[in-house]
């Protein structure tokens, strides 16, 4: 881990300070859903910061949590390929192959709406944690971190196309996932 | 439109990323398809549910040290005073002048504090079950609401029709004054738009700043100073206050 950052320009570190900062929940919110594991993810957002402060001189806008979100993305993917238990790629998410998916494959099919149940945060972070890559990750950025698509495909580098298919899917296992919690706890 | 189509673009609606062209087909196709139109209000109920849960984590105060300390110091140091000033100010805000927004505080502290008292406000406005004094979508019932109960009423203008629900509207208590503030929403967001009176007729061009996790987006038009705050997305937030300017001005003129 690297300690301190190297560039020792007050007046950089100040407006980096006050445009950064602010997103420091935010970035520690997608982290944790990205990494799912408290520690890691303070290891990763403390080295977005760094990066981010590093490449502060280079950033021209737009907007700076999706800057922000860039470059976090990339800090978790690093450490996801580290991971020893990284996900063995179960899901096949090349565009092809999301078009031959028909989404209700994925929900119970019926006509009539569900009463969908309030759950608490940990009920619903469970569950979202168990969205599969890159499901999690587009869906975490809309839902929760309210990113527009346009922002969600510049933060995960795809198009937006490839946003849609994806946040589709995610919303339609989310679904079947919390149906079955229902049941569940009935 | 079939309905494989129907269940990605139906998403797009949701979340207000069509255009009207492409809307009107998903919503014709949702009106006359009872499995898409189960499926949409799922997804609603679903998304209201997620926002409801409160799934932000908060970053462990250790780790803001951590990212703090590795950043070059500033020059000047606060001066103690200034520093107290900032605590005393409730432990949110102070939490974040701990991580170098004192620097905006010290700078600018009325603009500062009012700021923070119309986020203190918003929250109270969502946690108090006291969001509306008025509840309704029609501007003409909202607006002589407010009449004898302020000095001066604020404009209420309904933007449905872009996106922006009026929901009400609601007497608060911001810089030591009763002030009106008008409430929209916009999918689970709620906005809140803090009007007050200013001696100054000067039009204030708009600025977006973030404060406790929400944005703020600040203007002066007419004698009127404005605070819209939401924890909508500032992009969103820009376009509710440019809708709102906008139909401000054509009713000015018109």
């Amino acid at each position: 881990m690297v300690a301190k950052a190297s560039d020792d320009d007050p007046e950089k570190a100040r407006r980096f300070r006050e445009a950064a900062l602010p997103y420091l929940d935010d970035a520690y919110t997608l982290a944790r859903f990205l990494l799912r594991d408290a520690a890691d993810a303070e290891d990763a957002v403390q080295e977005c910061y760094l990066r981010a402060y590093k490449h502060f001189d280079s950033y021209r806008g737009p907007a700076m949590k999706p800057w922000l979100f860039a470059i976090l993305r990339n800090v978790c993917r690093a450490e996801y390929a580290r991971r020893k238990t990284a996900p063995v790629t179960a899901v096949d998410d090349k565009p092809e192959t999301v078009e031959q998916t028909p989404m209700w494959n994925e929900a119970p099919e019926t006509p009539e709406s569900h009463l969908m149940r309030r759950f608490d945060g940990d009920t619903v972070r469970k569950l979202i944690a168990a969205l599969a890559e890159p499901f999690r990750e587009t869906f975490v950025l809309r839902e929760i971190q309210n990113l527009s698509y346009r922002e969600i495909a510049d933060v995960a580098a795809v198009p937006v196309g490839t946003v849609m298919s994806r946040l589709a899917r995610a919303r339609a296992m989310l679904r079947s996932a919390w149906l079955a919690e229902q049941e569940h706890v009935k | 439109m079939n309905c494989e189509e129907a269940e990605v673009l139906l998403h797009a609606l949701l979340d207000g990323e069509l255009d009207a062209g492409h809307a009107r087909e998903v919503e014709a196709h949702v009106a006359g398809c009872a499995h898409c139109a189960a499926l949409m209000k799922d997804y609603r109920e679903m998304s209201a549910a997620l926002a409801d849960a409160n799934l932000h984590y908060k970053a462990p105060l250790e780790l803001r040290k951590r990212i703090e300390k590795s950043l070059p110091q500033p020059v000047a140091t606060p001066s103690r005073r200034s520093l107290l000033r900032g605590f005393a100010m409730g432990s949110a805000v102070s939490a974040m002048a701990a991580t170098g927004l004192i620097a905006v505080v010290l700078r600018n502290d009325d603009t500062q504090r009012i700021q923070s008292e119309v986020v203190s406000a918003h929250l109270r406005s969502l946690q108090a079950g006291h969001l509306t004094d008025v509840i309704s979508t029609d501007q003409h019932t909202v607006k002589p609401w407010f009449n004898g109960k302020l000095d001066v009423s604020p404009p209420v203008i309904d933007l449905t029709s872009q996106g922006f629900t009026l929901i009400g509207g609601r007497l608060d208590y911001v810089d030591t004054r009763a002030i009106g503030a008008v409430v929209y929403k916009r999918r689970q967001h709620v906005i809140n738009l803090f009007v007050a009176q200013t001696a100054s007729t000067e039009r204030q061009a708009a600025k977006i700043s973030t404060l406790q996790g929400f944005n703020i987006r600040r203007w002066s038009d007419h004698g009127m100073n404005y605070w819209a705050v939401s924890d909508l997305g500032a992009d969103e937030l820009s376009e509710f206050g440019d809708k709102f300017e906008t139909a401000m001005k054509a009713n000015k003129e018109g």
